[in-house]
C-alpha cells in the first residue's frame, strides 16, 4: 500500500513538473467577422483572405512588416540597376512548397507572369503593370525588368496579391492553398473555421504555434461571449461596439487600439454639379466636425485625417487644419457659390457600420449649412454597381483600405470623377523617383494638393481594435496591410 | 390514394418549375456583378472581365437558365462563384447542421408544448391555465436571439458547460457536435413551443366541449384518459399543421440564431450568397428549400389521414 502511494505521489509530481516545463500553449483560436470567400490571395480582393494566409501560408519575394516596412522574404537580397529598371532577386535555397515540391526561380517567373497575363483575375493587376520581362537567371536568381522605374516596386511585391505560387497548385489554391510559409493549410469547415498547422519543412525561423484556427463569428453580439468563454483567445479586429470599457477593465485581456490603412472619406461626385464647384466642396469640408463623426461612426476611436494618407505612414503630414470645422464660413462659401439657400442631394451608404452611422451624423451636419442630404442605404453589390461602377451618386461614404493608395486620385474614370493635372504630375514623378527623401517630398506635395482641392471630405483613419488574451505576444498592433501575421506569436506566462 | 399522390406529385413539380423561373429572374435583375464583388474596388476592368468570362457570366441568359436546370436534373448544382467548390458539397455540409438542429428544436418544442397545452386546457380558467399561458405569451413575445444570448451567458460564459458557439463538425464526434447544438436548439424551440402550446390548448378546449367527450365521461372514463386518448387525438390536426410550418421555418429561417451561435447552417449560407451575389448558390439552395417545403407539406397532409381516419376515404 505504502509503495502505491509513493508511486502515485511520484507520478503526480512528474506530471506537475512536465506541465510547468511545457506550460506555454502552442495553439491559438482567432476570431474573425467575415469569412474569406476562398483562400487564394492572387484571385480576390477580400481582406479576409489575407487575414488568414498572408505571411502564414503564402510568401512573396518581399513582405510588409508590422510597421509597413519592406522586408526580405523569399528573396534574401536584391540589387537594383542604376537606371532603376532592373531588379535582380537572390532567392533563398532549400525552400519547399507544402506539397513537397521545390521552390525556385521558375515559380517566381510563373507567378509574376500569371498575375499580369491577359486572362489574369488578380485583384491588384495594376501592381504588375510596370513589369516588362521576368527572366530566370539560375534556380535561385530572378531578373525583373521594368518598363520604367517604379519607386514602389519592392513594396508592391510585398502585397498579398504578389505571393509566389506553384504552377502545380495555382488552380486549386482557392480551396487548398499550397504556399511556402511557416504554416500549412489544414482544413476548412466552411462557414465555421479554418485551421492551419505548423509546417515542419519551413526554410526560415520556425514558428512557436503548432496550430492556429480562425473562427468565423459574424455577429457582433456573439464576439464578446466567445472571448469571455475562452472559446476564442484573440480577436485581432474585434467588433466591440459598446462593450469596449468592459473588456478594457478585464485584466485577462489586452486591448490594443492600432491603425489601419483605411482612409474613411465622404466622396463627392466631382463632375456632377454643384460638387464640381470648389467652393461647394470647401463648404462641405468645413461643415464636417470630424470628432463628432468619429464618435458617431466609430465609438470615438480613429484618427482624424485631412488628406488621403495614413497617419501611421512616415510621410504623413497633418492637414486636418486646411478647412477646419466652421459653420459660418461654410455658409459663406455656399453663398459665394450662389447656393445661399442650400440644395437637395443624396448620400448613398454601403453596409459597414462606419458608413451607416457616420452617414447619420454627416447628414445632420450638412443640414446645418442648408444641404438636405437624403440617405439611401445600399447593399455592397448594389453600391459597387451604382456608385463605384456607374458613378450614379452625389455623396457616399466608404473606407479605402488598400495601403498607400493615394494614387487612386490620379486614376482616369475613377468614381471620384476627380481630375487634377498637377496631382497627376506628382504621381508620375513619384513613379520615376527611387530616392527616399525625394519620394517623401512628393508624397507631401500630393497630400497638400488633395487637402486644398477637397475632392472628397476627409474624415478619419479606421482604427484596428485588437483584443487578445493578456498572455499572448506577437500579434500586430497596426494593420499596414490586411494580415494576421502569426510568425512571431507565442504564449507567455 | 394513388391518384391523390400522383396529383400532388405533378403539382409539386409544377411548383418547382415556376419557382425556378421566379428565382432565376429575380436574381437576374438584382443589381451587382459577382466578379466585381470578388475583385474589389482596385481591380482593373480587364481582370473583372476575365473573371466574368471564367464564371460563365458572359453567356446569354436563356442558355444559363437551361444550363442550370439541366445540371440540377443530373444532380450537378454547379460550382459556387465565391467558394469555387461544388454547390452540392456546400449544401451537404450545411444540411448536416441545419437538419439535426431543426429536428432537435422541433422535438423539444413538441415535447414542451403538448403537455403544457394539455395541462392548460385541463385547468381552463384556473391558475394553472393562466400561469402556463402567461408564460407562453412571454415566449411568443420575446425574440429568440435574446433568449439565445441569455443562454450563452449562463451556460457558456458563466458555467462553461457548452461552447459559446461554433460547430466542430460531426467528424469531431457525436457528443461534441450535439453539445454545440443544444443551446441553439433550446433558443429556437422555446418560442416555437410557446406558439404550439397555445394552439394545442385552444384546439383541445374546443374538442373537450364536444358531445363525444361528454359521452366518454358519462361512460365513466377517467378525465385523464379522455383527455390523452380521445380529446388530444382529435385536437391534433391544427397542431400538426403548425408543426409542419415550423419545420420549414426551422430549416432555413434560423439565420439570426445561426449568427448568434455562429453555426454554419443553411440560413447563413443563403444570406452570405445573396450579399456576395453567389447567384448559383442562391438559386440552388432556394430550389432545395422549395422542394423540402413541398415534401413537408405532403407529409403533413398524409399525417392528417393517420390522425383522422375519416380523411383516408378521400
Amino acid at each position: 500500500m505504502k509503495r502505491w502511494t509513493t508511486f502515485v505521489a511520484a507520478a503526480a509530481m512528474a506530471i506537475a513538473a512536465s506541465t510547468t516545463a511545457f506550460a506555454a500553449r502552442t495553439d491559438l483560436v482567432l476570431g474573425m467577422v467575415l469569412e474569406p470567400p476562398h483562400l487564394d490571395p492572387t484571385a480576390g480582393a477580400a481582406a479576409a483572405i489575407r487575414e488568414v494566409v498572408y505571411a502564414n501560408v503564402f510568401e512573396g519575394l518581399t513582405r510588409i512588416g508590422p510597421s509597413g516596412e519592406v522586408l526580405p522574404a523569399l528573396a534574401e537580397s536584391w540589387t537594383v540597376s542604376d537606371d532603376g529598371k532592373v531588379y535582380t532577386f537572390k532567392l533563398h535555397s532549400g525552400v519547399k512548397f507544402h506539397d513537397g515540391s521545390d521552390f525556385g526561380a521558375d515559380d517566381v517567373k510563373f507567378s509574376l507572369d500569371r498575375a499580369r497575363a491577359a486572362d489574369s483575375t488578380n485583384a491588384q493587376k495594376g501592381l504588375f503593370e510596370a513589369i516588362d520581362t521576368v527572366e530566370v537567371v539560375d534556380p535561385t536568381t530572378v531578373k525583373v525588368t521594368l518598363k520604367h522605374p517604379q519607386g514602389a516596386f519592392l513594396y508592391n511585391m510585398g502585397w498579398g496579391d504578389a505571393v509566389i505560387v506553384s504552377p502545380k497548385s495555382a488552380d486549386t489554391n482557392k480551396e487548398k492553398p499550397i504556399g511556402t510559409g511557416p504554416f500549412k493549410f489544414d482544413s476548412w469547415a466552411r462557414g465555421s473555421s479554418i485551421k492551419l498547422a505548423k509546417s515542419d519543412s519551413y526554410w526560415g525561423e520556425p514558428v512557436q504555434l503548432d496550430k492556429a484556427e480562425f473562427r468565423i463569428i459574424p455577429d457582433a453580439s456573439a464576439a464578446l461571449p466567445a472571448l469571455l468563454s475562452g472559446d476564442v483567445q484573440a480577436f485581432p479586429n474585434m467588433p466591440v461596439g459598446d462593450s469596449l470599457p468592459q473588456i478594457q477593465a478585464d485584466p485577462r485581456f489586452k486591448v490594443v487600439i492600432g491603425s489601419t490603412e483605411g482612409e474613411t472619406i465622404l466622396t463627392m461626385n466631382n463632375k456632377k454639379p454643384p460638387f464640381d464647384n470648389l467652393k461647394v466642396r470647401q463648404a462641405i469640408s468645413r461643415a464636417l466636425d470630424r470628432q463628432a463623426i468619429i464618435d458617431g461612426a466609430s465609438t470615438g476611436l480613429g484618427t482624424p485625417i485631412g488628406s488621403h494618407f495614413s497617419p501611421a505612414n512616415k510621410d504623413y503630414i497633418d492637414l486636418t487644419g486646411t478647412y477646419p470645422h466652421d459653420i459660418a464660413k461654410a455658409k459663406e462659401l455656399l453663398k459665394e457659390a450662389g447656393l445661399e439657400n442650400g440644395f437637395k442631394t443624396t448620400l448613398k451608404l454601403p453596409p459597414p457600420t462606419y458608413a451607416r452611422d457616420g452617414g447619420q451624423v454627416i447628414a445632420s451636419e450638412l443640414r446645418e449649412i442648408g444641404i438636405d442630404a437624403e440617405i439611401i442605404p445600399l447593399e455592397w453589390a448594389d453600391w459597387l454597381k451604382q456608385v463605384f461602377t456607374d458613378k450614379d451618386y452625389d455623396l457616399t461614404i466608404v473606407s479605402h483600405v488598400e495601403p498607400n493608395d493615394i494614387g487612386i486620385y490620379a486614376r482616369k474614370d475613377y468614381y471620384f470623377n476627380y481630375d487634377s493635372p498637377a496631382f497627376d504630375k506628382v504621381m508620375r514623378d513619384l513613379d520615376l523617383t527611387t530616392d527616399e527623401t525625394k519620394r517623401s517630398e512628393l508624397y507631401g506635395e500630393a497630400q497638400k494638393i488633395l487637402a486644398q482641392d477637397a475632392p472628397v471630405g476627409f474624415l478619419f483613419e479606421l482604427p484596428k481594435i485588437g483584443v487578445w488574451d493578456a498572455k499572448i505576444e506577437g500579434l500586430w498592433e497596426n494593420a499596414p496591410i490586411p494580415a494576421n501575421d502569426l510568425t512571431k506569436v507565442k504564449w507567455v506566462d | 390514394m394513388t391518384a391523390y399522390l400522383l396529383n400532388r406529385l405533378i403539382t409539386g413539380l409544377a411548383t418547382l418549375l415556376v419557382a425556378s423561373l421566379v428565382v432565376f429572374a429575380v436574381l437576374e435583375v438584382l443589381p451587382g456583378d459577382p466578379a466585381r464583388l470578388m475583385l474589389g474596388m482596385n481591380a482593373t476592368p480587364d481582370a473583372v472581365e476575365a473573371l466574368r468570362e471564367q464564371m460563365g457570366l458572359n453567356q446569354p441568359v436563356p442558355l444559363r437558365y437551361l444550363d442550370w436546370i439541366g445540371g440540377m436534373l443530373s444532380l450537378d448544382l454547379g460550382k459556387s462563384y465565391t467558394y469555387s467548390v461544388p454547390v452540392l458539397d456546400l449544401v451537404k455540409e450545411r444540411v448536416a447542421v441545419s437538419l439535426p438542429l431543426a429536428v432537435i428544436a422541433l422535438v423539444l418544442s413538441v415535447a414542451i408544448a403538448i403537455p403544457v397545452g394539455a395541462f392548460a386546457a385541463q385547468r381552463r380558467g384556473r391558475a394553472g391555465d393562466t400561469l402556463s399561458m402567461g408564460a407562453a405569451q412571454i415566449g411568443v413575445a420575446v425574440p429568440n436571439f435574446w433568449f439565445a444570448l441569455i443562454l450563452i451567458y449562463i451556460f457558456a460564459v458563466w458555467l462553461r458547460l457548452v461552447p459559446a458557439g461554433g460547430f466542430p463538425g460531426w467528424s469531431a464526434g457525436v457528443w461534441p457536435a450535439l453539445k454545440a447544438l443544444i443551446l441553439p436548439a433550446i433558443a429556437l424551440a422555446l418560442p416555437q413551443a410557446a406558439i404550439l402550446a397555445r394552439v394545442t390548448r385552444s384546439s383541445l378546449v374546443e374538442v373537450l366541449g364536444e358531445d363525444f367527450i361528454r359521452t366518454a365521461r358519462a361512460k365513466g372514463l377517467p378525465f385523464d384518459r379522455v383527455l390523452w386518448r380521445h380529446a388530444l387525438r382529435n385536437a391534433l390536426i391544427p397542431v400538426v399543421t403548425i408543426v409542419g410550418l415550423q419545420f420549414s421555418f426551422l430549416l432555413a429561417g434560423t439565420i439570426i440564431i445561426e449568427n448568434v451561435f455562429y453555426l454554419p447552417g443553411l440560413g447563413r449560407l443563403i444570406f452570405q450568397a445573396i450579399t456576395q451575389r453567389d447567384l448559383i448558390v442562391v438559386e440552388s439552395v432556394v430550389m432545395l428549400l422549395v422542394a423540402s417545403v413541398i415534401v413537408v407539406n405532403l407529409l403533413v397532409d398524409l399525417s392528417y389521414a393517420v390522425v383522422d381516419p375519416r380523411l383516408r376515404a378521400r
